[in-house]
């Protein structure tokens, strides 16, 4: 039966300004089953965000799809035209970009640019439709729906704006999310209530999610398995638990040595360890592994070329020579 | 509504200020009225000087604006010495002749101006942006002086339109439909070129107004919700672009009696324009004086109404005053 | 104990600043801060938006002024300073803000941000001081072939590596680092991290940090300073706080600290 998503082979490329083309994604294949949530784990510049932007089709014109499928419920994205195109975004699946803060209107008010969502994609009545914006502002956590309904985006908090971004993105009950750094641009207690927040959505809506974060905490507490992105290619994927308390690839290993923990008396740790260099140049990628130049454990295949995926005997997910291929 | 009292009050302020200023520049330039009568010598020293005396000519600055203060709150506005009339009595039928031609061009050029910026905001880089690009790049190159011109050469040489005036011979023993279908045809020579001497600046500022708000990110997270991009163009784009435009707006407002002053005279139209001009070059004071009065009363009137405005469109502006 | 003075001694610091509203309530953003900071001793303040960590930093850089309050810095009072005697002052004090982009002048060249508080504090000819922002530039790991470069074309740890560099060209005794990890990649900060702790050695520097994330502060501060509503709440070693937490909005705030699996073994790099 085929997963919700399925991604194969997908690759995207952004013009150079007058050299090579950059790689931004490269050959990324990935599926997403119904009611599964995702978790991409990279740094800026892996090509992440280009990914989900690929996927719904709204990638800026400097960049392009060269080559792979995007298949949703069996439907292939790539071939739609425009309009079918935009009747499946907000309504099947739907997508949270960064800094949802900014995403709404200064002009016009919060509760109509949910409302509007509905009205765009069904044909009902705006009484209706403020019906529904209501109890998904309701869903979210605002006990005063009707405030929030009224009220301009610049009248609201940081994380009350997020939140009502969010109800933007559910208002429709999408089957599947996609969510960019959702938890990034808030303070600790906000990310905390927002990773709570996530998590019950995702399991009372049984949304499918593939959540693009670099919050590790957001990864462990909402996605069933973790992709590591790296460069433009998956290099690890795995349950959260497993990948973070034991990541295989090399990547993976520094990132995890480069995150601050608690630290007391009783459990001394070194000082979080940054991964020596730094990412290629997307328009001149190595023939080999991307992160060959960085990784204290290279093989001298690791130059010749890219190594292919080996699936471990606990069913996880790698792109290293040292673990096969 | 505290502020925008307190901006009239500005404005009140700028009209005495910018009325101060004209009286003192124009006493400053050399000469007067009766300067030219000097050289007739026909006429004797003595009969200049009384005439002087008798108009006021003679009396210190500050009277004589303090005087000309209480002539314009009777409504006379000071007195013309070429018409021998109070300038207000001449100055209101050439203003609604003015804000005729004027009006009906700004109306025009805003409402040319705002669809097509905004459908050349999304076009880039392509032949119709290049094209507009140059196309307006031209037009605000040529002087109005000239488009006037050309335009009244074309009127001549094809004898489409009337070539200048407001009115045509036995104008008044037309029909009222009529009168109005001649005034019209008059109209469309210098509407024409104030059109083609100020759209094309408008139209690049509602691009650029349009364009910088089609990159927001609200714009964009609006597009991924599904939202058609008519909607997203005329919903979002517009309303959060409507900020600067209509500060621009409201300038348009107070330039509605002083665009027009050249093509009038160029045209023939007898609105404020040629007023202006003879009243220049005689030294005619508070003939001259009337037409910037009223051009800084529409000026304030003008930052009022785009205060309002602003106020009334933008809920961030509200919240803050 | 020392019997030198703390470096920073802060005195029931207050500010105020007027409602949004014409006639709404005045925000009390500092209610009354008392805090010392001995040489050599990192200090982190951790609070959520609106605590008022921010606001203290941009007092003690003098980048505002409080309402109330004084603020010792090696026994010289600053709010009684003002212009030109507060000059020698602001050597010893810089700040390094969150939003790299916005805190850099987009149109100048790196060389020429390294060296412009070289040029306003007069230091050395054109020659020198280009010398002087080079070595900066290196101190911090931009490559000297960059310092034509803007900023824009630098990534956002590059850019805070810069505004590390131009806030180190006067030789300050406190580096104040206000946000400056918050957007960065988690190997980015942790680079910056490890700069900062190779830096404080060479140049003899105490940092006071601000942030909202308690868990990287109890990576880089020795001593932790909780804000809460413009007030310390809490204040004691980073072990101490995190072992023993008393006051119920430092609970609250380790409590959102992710729980995230430790890695098995220590890693091995």
């Amino acid at each position: 039966m085929p997963a919700l998503l399925e991604v194969r082979d997908l690759a995207v490329q952004y013009a150079g300004n007058g050299g090579p083309p950059g790689v931004a994604v490269d050959e990324v294949s990935l599926d997403v089953a119904e009611g599964e949530a995702v978790g991409l784990l990279g740094e800026s510049g892996c090509g992440k965000t280009t990914l989900l932007l690929a996927i719904l089709g709204l990638l800026p014109p400097s960049a392009r799809v060269v080559s792979g499928t995007v298949r949703f419920r069996g439907r292939e994205l790539r071939a739609l035209a425009d309009a079918e195109l935009r009747g499946l975004r907000g309504a099947e699946i739907s997508i949270v970009l960064q800094e949802p803060a900014l995403a709404l209107n200064p002009v016009r008010r919060a509760g109509a640019q949910v409302a509007e969502i509905l009205q765009t994609h069904h044909d009902w009545s705006r009484r209706r439709c403020r019906e529904e914006a209501l109890s998904t502002l309701a869903a979210v956590g605002f006990s005063e729906p009707d405030r929030i309904y009224d009220a301009y985006p610049h009248e609201l908090s940081g994380g009350q704006r997020q939140r009502v971004a969010i109800a933007q993105a559910l208002v429709c009950r999408p089957a599947l999310v996609l969510a960019d750094e959702p938890t990034a641009a808030l303070d600790s207690t906000a990310q905390a209530e927002l990773r709570a927040l996530l998590k019950d959505l995702q399991g009372r809506f049984d949304l499918a999610m593939l959540l693009v974060s670099h919050d590790l905490g957001a990864l462990a507490a909402i996605a069933r398995r973790v992709l590591v992105m790296y460069a433009g290619r998956l290099v690890e994927a795995g349950p959260p638990a497993q990948v973070f308390a034991e990541p295989l690839h090399p990547y993976s290993r520094g990132l995890m040595a480069a995150v601050p923990r608690l630290r007391s008396a009783t459990h001394p740790r070194p000082y979080a360890v940054p991964i020596a260099g730094s990412p290629p140049d997307p328009a001149a990628m190595p023939p080999g592994c991307a992160f060959e130049p960085r990784c204290p454990d290279r093989l001298p295949a690791c130059v010749e070329r890219v190594p292919p995926e080996t699936r471990m005997a606990d069913g996880r997910r790698v792109r290293c020579f040292k673990h096969g291929g | 509504m505290v502020s925008l009292a307190r901006r009239a009050l500005h404005g009140l302020l700028l009209l005495l200020g910018v009325s101060l200023l004209s009286f003192v520049l124009l006493e400053l330039a050399p000469g007067d009225y009766f300067s030219e009568m000097r050289l007739d010598p026909r006429i004797s020293e003595t009969t200049v000087r009384e005439l002087r005396a008798r108009y006021g000519l003679d009396r210190p600055l500050p009277e004589r604006y303090a005087r000309w203060l209480a002539s314009v709150a009777r409504g006379e506005m000071g007195y013309s010495f070429a018409y021998g009339q109070p300038v207000g009595r001449l100055l209101w039928p050439r203003a609604r002749n003015t804000l005729l031609l004027t009006a009906t061009s700004t109306a025009l050029s805003w409402l040319l101006a705002v669809p097509l910026g905004a459908w050349w905001a999304t076009r880039r880089r392509g032949a119709a942006d290049a094209g507009l690009a140059v196309l307006t790049a031209a037009l605000l190159a040529l002087p109005d002086l000239l488009l006037a011109l050309g335009l009244l050469l074309v009127a001549v040489r094809t004898g489409w339109l009337p070539a200048g005036g407001m009115v045509s011979l036995g104008h008044e023993e037309m029909g009222p439909a009529a009168r109005v279908a001649d005034v019209a045809r008059h109209l469309v020579l210098p509407v024409a070129a104030l059109v083609l001497g100020t759209a094309p600046m408008l139209v690049r500022y509602v691009r650029a107004a349009v364009a910088e708000t089609l990159d927001a990110p609200f714009i964009r997270a609006a597009r991924a919700h599904g939202l058609p991009e008519r909607r997203l163009l005329i919903r979002h784009a517009l309303p959060a672009a409507a900020n600067p435009l209509i500060s621009l707006f409201g300038l348009s407002l107070a330039g509605l009696l002083s665009t027009s002053l050249l093509v009038e005279v160029v045209v023939g139209w007898p609105g404020l324009g040629p007023l202006l001009l003879e009243a220049i070059l005689a030294r005619d004071y508070y003939l001259v004086l009337g037409p910037v009065v009223a051009s800084t009363l529409l000026l304030a009137g003008g930052n009022l109404l785009a205060d309002a405005l602003l106020l009334a469109v933008d809920p961030r502006i509200r919240s803050d005053s | 104990m020392e019997a030198e003075p703390p470096l920073l001694d802060v005195r029931g610091l207050t500010k105020r600043y007027a409602g949004r509203r014409r006639g709404g309530p005045p925000v009390l953003a500092l209610a009354g801060v008392d805090l010392t900071l001995s040489r050599g001793s990192d200090l982190a303040l951790v609070g959520q938006s609106g605590s008022g960590k921010s606001t203290l930093a941009r007092c003690v850089a003098r980048l505002e002024e409080p309402t109330s309050g004084e603020i010792w810095f090696e026994g010289v009072e600053l709010t009684a300073l003002g212009g030109p005697r507060l000059r020698p002052v602001r050597e010893h004090i810089q700040i390094v803000l969150q939003d790299s982009a916005t805190a850099l002048d987009p149109r100048f060249s790196v060389v020429e941000i390294v060296s412009e508080p070289l040029e306003i504090m007069r230091r050395g000819d054109r020659r020198e001081r280009r010398r002087r922002a080079l070595e900066l530039m290196e101190t911090v790991g931009i490559p000297p072939g960059w310092s034509a470069r803007r900023p824009h074309e630098l990534s956002g740890g590059q850019r805070q590596r810069l505004a590390i560099a131009r806030a180190l060209a006067v030789a300050p005794r406190l580096l104040i680092l206000d946000e400056a990890f918050t957007g960065l990649d988690v190997s980015i900060q942790a680079q910056i991290a490890a700069l900062l702790r190779e830096l404080r050695a060479r140049h003899a520097l105490t940092y006071l940090y601000v942030s909202h994330d308690l868990a990287l502060m109890g990576e880089l501060a020795d001593e932790v300073a909780i804000m809460f509503e413009g007030r310390i709440v809490e204040h004691g070693q980073v072990s101490r706080i995190f072992a023993d937490p008393r006051h119920a909005h430092t609970r609250a705030l380790i409590e959102a600290l992710p729980s995230l699996p430790a890695p098995a073994a220590a890693p091995g790099l």
